[in-house]
């Protein structure tokens, strides 16, 4: 049984940096959970003497050069353009943190 | 009438000067003016940017300039495409005002081939559906029945070749994106091989499974884009450095003795209309030399249940640069940082896009790490495997591909898991990494349906030419 218990989704909520409502839930517990029960199928299989593929083309270790592009894909200027706030060519952040750190 | 023009019809027209650059773009911009209120194909429109483009191509012609196929001709470009100066939303609220200064790497080479790229597509938000509903700028319609789905998540770029609005377009196709909305609207749609085509600037999705590929109304000018499309970018470190064969002119070639599987775990359960228009292309192409050979490939079932592991797996991970800093959507309600990425997240993204980015965060978790995303890794390998071995009795697989007709807008938003299903057969190929086209093959209750030709890794050429004899031997 993989039914996601409303705190597993609240955790993975928080893990991934979504904001959910209390009132969506619920919701989420049932879907993800038959969605897990879904790929679950692949539990049948049982013990799987396989190498996991990661790169389906077998390309392996693709490196290049240590050194810096020749060419700026962006400017500094450009990139700024589309941050939400900026203050002296840096992007402007909220606090990261509180005076009052709760405990 | 330009309205009807093939790809190969217009380069034609183009080169002989029958007609010039900025008439074929100021009539696709026409059609998309009349049009493109009902079907909403377009996220955003370049009228001025096209019909610049133009002039300067007609230019260029004039003096004799030696020009490539795709200059002058007007493309729709999806809406995950990054376009220097040039809204890219990826249908998502979070992007909705996002520039880039860049242009992905299949946009530059269009822009330095002279193509006129008229503007950007609809499509399910970060390319997650199968109906081009999750679109923050509202569905798009087909065009072959206004109250029906074009399919997703490339519905835009399907949808706008379907109502002739461009004459090509490309796409990206993660587990069907190409393929299924080509067979939802009637249009030819190619998945290259992984690798075969760069990904530089296309905002990713599932990483070790996306790939770029085309919209067009004929099978030889799906072959004409690939060719120009295709090849390594050393900006793509998984492109692969193989030489590109010109797949238009490999076309025509008779396909005697060619074998074809029809493999059986793709048509358990299919409605039984759909059933018999495939098995109809699998008669015309017998009657041209094949030879039908029913194959079976025993991994079939599984390679769903991997692709909702891998895939949101590699979602949550690609999706985490979306944190309202940067670029893009930020919530005017945060307080601190960390409501800086929780409020711009939760307002920003859609349902659809948050149910993947947990089970993501889930199946890659510690402690359930082996159990879904190894072992789905693993099984992977046996899907490869089936291919591999199928590959070594015939040459191409002919499949249906989608086990549904286009349904109606809002009939499966409501249930994921339903919407899942409708890429039951074009997920497997993405997971083997293998090529595959879906070509127009009749129709059922006046709604087309899309035959797909799947072939070993590396072999366009090969289903490109099946596909191709089939579609001229249609009646």
């Amino acid at each position: 049984m993989s039914k996601l218990s409303k705190e597993q989704v609240k955790n993975i909520a928080k893990l991934s940096r979504l904001g959910i409502k209390e009132s969506e839930i619920d919701k989420y517990s049932k879907e993800i959970s038959d969605i897990l029960t879904y790929v679950e199928q692949l539990n049948e299989l049982g013990v799987i003497c396989a190498e996991p593929v990661s790169q389906i083309t077998g390309l392996e270790s693709v490196t290049r050069e240590d050194a810096k592009y020749e060419q700026k894909i962006c400017s500094k200027e450009e990139l700024l353009k589309n941050a939400p706030e900026i203050k002296d060519d840096s992007i402007k952040v909220k606090p990261v943190f509180e005076e009052r750190e709760s405990i | 009438m330009l309205s009807k023009l093939s790809l190969s019809q217009a380069i034609e027209k183009l080169e002989s000067k029958e007609i010039s650059s900025e008439e074929l773009t100021r009539f696709s911009l026409s059609v998309i003016e009349n049009k493109d209120k009902d079907i909403n194909a377009f996220i955003t429109v370049l009228t001025d940017e096209a019909i610049d483009a133009a002039k300067i191509v007609d230019g260029k012609r004039l003096k004799g300039e030696k020009l490539s196929h795709l200059a002058g001709i007007p493309v729709g470009v999806k809406d995950n495409f990054s376009t220097k100066n040039v809204l890219t939303t990826a249908g998502s609220k979070i992007l909705s005002n996002y520039i880039p200064c860049f242009d992905s790497a299949i946009v530059k080479k269009l822009k330095n081939q002279h193509a006129i790229i008229i503007g950007k597509t609809n499509m399910d938000e970060f390319a997650m559906g199968s109906s081009t509903e999750s679109s923050f700028f509202g569905p798009t319609k087909n065009p072959r029945d206004l109250e029906r789905v074009p399919g997703g998540s490339s519905g835009g770029s399907a949808a706008a070749v379907a109502s002739d609005e461009v004459i090509y377009s490309l796409g990206s196709d993660t587990g069907g994106s190409i393929r299924q909305p080509a067979s939802f609207c009637g249009v030819v749609g190619l998945k290259p091989t992984y690798g075969r085509v760069s990904r530089w600037g296309l905002l990713a999705m599932g990483s070790s499974l996306d790939q770029i590929g085309p919209f067009t109304k004929t099978v030889k000018d799906s072959a004409i884009v690939l060719e120009n499309i295709a090849g390594a970018d050393k900006m793509d470190s998984t492109s692969v450095d193989r030489e590109v064969p010109e797949y238009s002119k490999m076309l025509g070639k008779s396909v005697k003795g060619i074998k074809i599987g029809i493999p059986k775990e793709y048509f358990e359960g299919l409605d039984k209309n759909i059933k018999e228009s495939v098995m109809e292309a699998a008669e015309i192409l017998a009657k041209e030399g094949a030879q039908i050979i029913d194959v079976s490939l025993p991994y079939t079932k599984y390679a769903l249940p991997v692709y909702y592991i891998i895939m949101p797996a590699e979602v949550s991970s690609n999706l985490s640069r979306y944190d309202g800093i940067k670029y893009g959507f930020c919530s005017k309600d945060a307080e601190n940082l960390m409501e800086t990425y929780l409020k711009s997240r939760e307002e920003g993204f859609g349902a659809e896009v948050k149910r993947r980015i947990m089970i993501g965060a889930y199946v890659l978790s510690s402690g359930y790490y082996d159990a879904y995303y190894l072992r789905a890794q693993k099984v992977r390998a046996l899907v490869k495997k089936d291919y591999d071995d199928v590959f070594s009795k015939v040459d191409v697989l002919l499949t249906p591909t989608s086990p549904v007709l286009p349904f109606k807008i809002g009939e499966k938003m409501t249930d994921p898991l339903s919407m899942y299903l409708a890429d039951i057969y074009t997920v497997p190929v993405n997971i083997a990494g293998v090529p595959a086209i879906s070509v127009p093959g009749g129709e059922v209750d006046n709604l087309p349906v899309g035959i797909q030709f799947i072939g070993p890794q590396w072999s366009e050429e090969k289903i490109l030419n099946v596909a191709y004899i089939f579609e001229n031997n249609r009646r």
